[in-house]
């Protein structure tokens, strides 16, 4: 066989790897939410299909695919059928950039763990996170009922707002790296992780990155109690299933981001394969705080959302930004 | 600010601290309740002392009763003994309010904490006389209302412990 087959080969076990890990860690994502939920609230949370209802993923995946497919008569066809595939597609795509363990070598050739390692991964995962805006916008707007459209409207504002500070937070990391690669991000924080130089850019990614994938503070386009579901009102089976889904690998994309950008991605003690544990523990921990704040805080109000958004947040990172750089000038912080 | 940073810390603690508490939820078909015995559920009849019905068909737990789902017949046996020919609860009308019980003069109809009754068919909630009769007194022991009742069935008239004879209306002098 010649080399490029079989490099070919490799490259396509890899991605069904990937793409396989993504979509039951997307699952079990939804099962420990549920789990973790339950215990903060007193209860059990599922725990009937198989041991510890750790099947509940998959009967879940039973009753998604055998529901039948709704559209509305006053929907508008196409846009209301791709809406979902946007939501989950964008972040599916957004998942190729995450740099989620050190290159490993197989037979002799070496593998970069990311898809993909573009030299512009900060830019790309920042694009892919705007367009997802589509996807809640178009739903909203196709679905044709008021409240699909008050949930779009809300989303598409809140997600344009908080991508600002979102992409400023992670100004003072592109600074001190001197790159838009993530691969190089991870290796400027070999001896130091960024949320050392720079805590309030976490803090500021932190929250807009839970505004941004629709968490429960910031969950006003699929407000249960004013919007029956938001965006995804009149959606049913598996593509609401694909909603709820991207909103899941958003979470796990997410939290792999934060740990890329501030907590020294895959890098941690101990031999090259634990790169995927430390990587994994890191997320893991960003991922808990998500659903303990969703646990514990009450939604905003619309108003609340955005005057935090712009006259807390962006002001914030705004700030963060020009300290992060004095600093840098001043101690001549260059780390790679 | 110190306030909404005290205000998140406490709420974000307690959420924590839940996580590690016993959830209080009682998993129903392993665990089960232990539920007071005047709890009000499965409606039964109850015999008296010495075997025989308590209910006297007077139609008073059919009367008070909200949803009208007591239906009886009375007949009388001899010695002016009333019972019901047939005695019917639709439970699947039966809103548990234990009217009926408090109505009964003979402490014959009884809610015990029976609550695992449900049927596939709604006929299947209709209990017919044979389905509520059982065999013992329920929660009162020893009572049997013709005892006290004045009325000869169980002893001759006045023969129970705490009565009188008949008096005699032609010789009542004051």
């Amino acid at each position: 066989m010649s080399d490029a087959v079989i490099m070919f080969l490799l490259i396509v076990v890899k991605l069904s790897l990937i793409l396989g890990i993504t979509f039951t860690l997307a699952a079990y994502m939804v099962l420990a939410e549920r789990k973790l939920l339950g215990r903060m609230q007193n209860r059990y949370g599922p725990n009937r299909v198989g041991p510890y209802g750790l099947l509940q993923p998959l009967a879940d995946l039973i009753k998604m695919i055998t529901k039948e497919d709704i559209m509305p008569d006053e929907a508008d066809g196409f846009i209301y059928y791709i809406a979902p595939g946007i939501v989950a597609g964008t972040v599916l795509f957004s998942f190729a950039v995450v740099p989620f363990g050190g290159p490993v070598t197989v037979m002799g050739r070496e593998l970069v763990m990311p898809v993909i390692d573009l030299n512009v991964g900060v830019l790309y995962f920042l694009a892919l996170s705007s367009l997802g805006v589509y996807g809640v916008a178009l739903a909203g707007w196709s679905s044709g009922s008021k409240y699909s459209l008050l949930g779009g409207i809300r989303g598409s504002a809140q997600m344009v707002s908080y991508e600002l500070s979102m992409g400023l937070a992670l100004v003072p990391v592109v600074m001190l790296t001197g790159s838009f690669s993530l691969s190089d991000i991870v290796a400027a924080q070999s001896r130091v992780p960024f949320i050392v130089y720079s805590p309030l850019g976490f803090i500021v990614f932190l929250v807009s990155v839970a505004a941004e994938s629709k968490r429960i503070p910031f969950d006003l386009p699929e407000a249960e109690n004013e919007l029956v579901a938001g965006y995804h009102t009149e959606y049913s089976g598996m593509r609401f299933g694909l909603f709820f889904v991207g909103e899941y690998i958003n979470i796990i994309v997410l939290s792999a981001m934060a740990t890329t950008f501030f907590l020294g991605g895959w890098l941690g003690p101990g031999p090259q394969w634990l790169s995927f544990f430390w990587f994994f523990i890191k997320s893991a921990i960003i991922a808990f705080f998500f659903i303990w704040t969703r646990a514990t805080l009450p939604r905003l109000r619309y108003d609340q959302l955005m005057h935090f958004g712009w006259k807390l947040l962006v002001p914030l990172s705004l700030v963060n930004v020009l300290v992060t750089g004095f600093l840098a000038l001043l101690f001549g912080w260059r780390l790679a | 600010m110190t306030e909404f940073l005290a205000g998140m810390w406490e709420a974000f603690a307690t959420t924590l601290k839940r996580l590690f508490e016993r959830p209080v939820t009682i998993q129903y078909p392993e665990e089960k309740r232990v539920l007071p015995p005047r709890y009000r559920a499965r409606i039964v009849l109850t015999r008296d002392p010495d075997g025989g019905e308590r209910c006297v068909a007077c139609y008073l737990c059919s009367a008070v009763c909200p949803v009208s789902c007591i239906s009886m017949q009375s007949v009388e046996g001899e010695h002016g003994r009333r019972y019901a020919s047939w005695f019917r609860i639709n439970f699947s009308r039966c809103i548990f309010c234990g009217m009926c019980e408090e109505a009964c003069p003979t402490l014959a109809i009884q809610l015990t904490p029976d609550y695992e009754f449900s049927k596939r068919t709604i006929l299947d909630l209709v209990y017919e006389k044979k389905d509520l009769l059982v065999d013992n007194e329920g929660k009162y022991p020893g009572y049997n209302f013709y005892r006290h009742a004045g009325v000869g069935v169980v002893n001759p008239k006045g023969g129970n412990p705490d009565e009188y004879g008949p008096v005699d209306i032609q010789g009542n002098m004051p």
